[in-house]
């Protein structure tokens, strides 16, 4: 292996182990949060008019759980790493290492899907038994998961590198993202919604993220999945230009 | 063709400034390879902002820096393979033991299992060994400084870079790391070492550069920097509560424990005058002592300031 890329595997290697070291909190934590949304809506909801043709509210319900806890995870994963680098004064380490913006960047990304992934796996490990969900279109399903993964992840490098206090770093998890994954059509169909927060809710990336991956396991979705395809990738190219200007730039980084 | 080795650090022009604040005004000097080379300078004259240019940490306004040749920004893997930095913050990781933390900052470096024995013979020198498989976070601020050391040197740089690495730690470590600093050194390793123990830097350095206010003030080997100091210092203990000559007082430096310190001209003031000046005043000595000049006489001289208030550092060492 070159040195180069010898560089970028030992980051993405240490990343991976950081979250490894407290699985915990970080995969099992989340998984149980989210088997916990699951259970008390299902029994709420049951008995509800399907959502789609064939489709129970506790199906319908299960990809959007999912979704919401890949895109907070991997939000967590590379925020908060960065986050506490630079709070404890550590990122000196990696910041004199000779690690370009790239391996940065890629690194933290592929860190956070593996988190993302292992939630995911944990999740659908766990509720299969009880919930039957078909796939129907896993092309979509991994693309859905890559780009929402990927761009939260990048969004996480970017949040990371703002905050110079927790406290920063909780006002983008609990102004961003929880409300943005929150009111993005988890719990619900956007149809259902009155027209002003109808419209509201196209304006929120996650929700395209979480109807195109809702598409992957049932073939229907309440946008066309070119749209949301086009949403999650628009959005993974956006976060991932500035976070990329800011890793080549230094900005916050380097004084 | 010869071509001439190039300097261990080459620093031209280098300026930064933060809004009006000036920390460097256009340094440039450079530094030979395998010197053990001292950087001095009291708090606020640019050091840190030098070193932590020099590192990748801040981007200088104008100037370049290069490490061996390697060109700091245009060049900058290569650069920052060949230059390892002691920061002078006791900052850890604290999700990974001692050997982990080594085995990753290596891999940073591109460094695999090749340089595992390396690790393993610097815990050893730095009497880390016994720690090895402990979480940086119960370690006490002695040990974690001796890990941001081996950190520092875990790609075995031909260039390292110590910004304070004695503050605050015990006589123990201090012997350990010059003593394994001195074996790096005579092996072929530049050291550049920042210090408030200014003796450290007078026993360790062949060079010295002092910098104040941005600017460097002199550059010299530690030799002619000590010669160039005028001045000798006596210092006299008077008997049966003997007054000095009022001819002698403007001449004195400090007064302790009824212990006097003049500070004579080597060349217009021998020793002998002030005795002769006491004798004719009937004043008896009781003892008597006379001091060279060291770092910190030259030091005060050249910026007007005290380096620190810390205790003697070396004086233990010995």
């Amino acid at each position: 292996m070159n040195r180069d890329r010898r560089g970028f595997v030992t980051l993405l290697t240490k990343e991976v182990r950081r979250f490894w070291a407290v699985l915990g909190q970080t995969v099992m934590a989340p998984v149980i949060t989210a088997l916990l949304y699951l259970l008390v809506f299902a029994q709420a909801m049951d008995g509800r008019a399907p959502v789609y043709p064939g489709v129970s509210y506790t199906q319908f319900l299960l990809p959007g759980l999912i979704m919401m806890t890949v895109i907070q995870n991997a939000f967590a994963n590379s925020s908060s790493s960065l986050a506490q680098s630079k709070i404890m004064g550590n990122l000196v380490f990696l910041m004199m290492a000779p690690l370009g913006p790239w391996d940065f960047y890629a690194a933290y990304i592929v860190a956070g899907l593996i988190r993302a992934a292992l939630v995911m796996t944990a999740m659908l490990l766990v509720a299969i038994p009880f919930v039957h969900l078909p796939i129907q279109q896993p092309l979509a399903l991994i693309a859905m998961f890559l780009l929402a993964g990927g761009g939260l992840s990048v969004l996480g490098i970017i949040a990371g590198i703002v905050s110079s206090k927790f406290d920063h770093l909780a006002a983008f998890s609990n102004f961003i993202i929880t409300p943005l994954s929150f009111l993005s059509g988890v719990f619900y169909s956007v149809h259902a919604l009155p027209p002003l927060w109808f419209a509201a809710s196209h304006l929120n990336p996650f929700f395209y993220m979480i109807d195109g991956f809702r598409y992957g396991f049932f073939g229907h979705s309440d946008v066309p999945i070119w749209q949301s395809l086009l949403w999650a990738s628009g959005f993974f190219a956006t976060v991932s230009a500035v976070c990329l200007w800011m890793l080549f730039t230094g900005y916050k980084l380097r004084r | 063709m010869n071509i001439p080795n190039p300097a261990a650090l080459a620093i031209h022009g280098v300026r930064k400034s933060y809004g009006e604040m000036q920390a460097l005004s256009g340094v440039s000097f450079e530094i030979k390879p395998g010197e053990f080379f001292g950087l001095l300078g009291p708090n606020g004259a640019g050091k840190s902002t030098l070193i932590s240019i020099i590192a990748g940490l801040i981007r200088a306004d104008q100037g370049s820096i290069s490490v061996l040749g390697h060109d700091t920004v245009r060049d900058w893997r290569a650069a920052r393979r060949a230059l390892g930095v002691v920061p002078q913050e006791l900052v850890f990781d604290p999700f990974f033991n001692v050997v982990d933390m080594l085995r990753i900052q290596a891999g940073f470096y591109g460094c695999g299992k090749e340089v595992w024995p390396w690790i393993d013979e610097m815990l050893i020198r730095l009497d880390l060994n016994h720690k090895r498989n402990a979480s940086m976070r119960a370690l006490s601020g002695g040990m974690k400084r001796r890990v941001l050391i081996a950190q520092a040197l875990v790609h075995k740089p031909p260039v390292v870079i110590l910004d304070e690495p004695t503050a605050g730690v015990d006589v123990e470590l201090r012997r350990t790391l010059w003593t394994f600093m001195r074996d790096l050194h005579a092996k072929g390793t530049t050291v550049v070492l920042t210090t408030h123990y200014l003796e450290e830097a007078q026993e360790m350095c062949e060079r010295i550069a002092i910098l104040d206010k941005g600017n460097v003030r002199v550059i010299e080997t530690t030799e002619q920097l000590l010669n160039r100091h005028p001045f000798r210092f006596l210092r006299l203990k008077l008997a049966n509560g003997g007054q000095l000559p009022a001819s002698l007082r403007p001449f004195v430096t400090s007064e302790r424990n009824g212990s006097i310190e003049l500070r004579l001209e080597r060349e217009q003031q021998p020793i002998a005058s002030v005795f002769t000046a006491l004798r004719v005043a009937g004043v008896d000595i009781e003892d008597v002592q006379t001091r060279e000049p060291d770092l910190e006489d030259i030091f005060v001289e050249l910026t007007g300031n005290g380096i620190s208030a810390q205790p003697n550092a070396m004086g233990a060492m010995k």
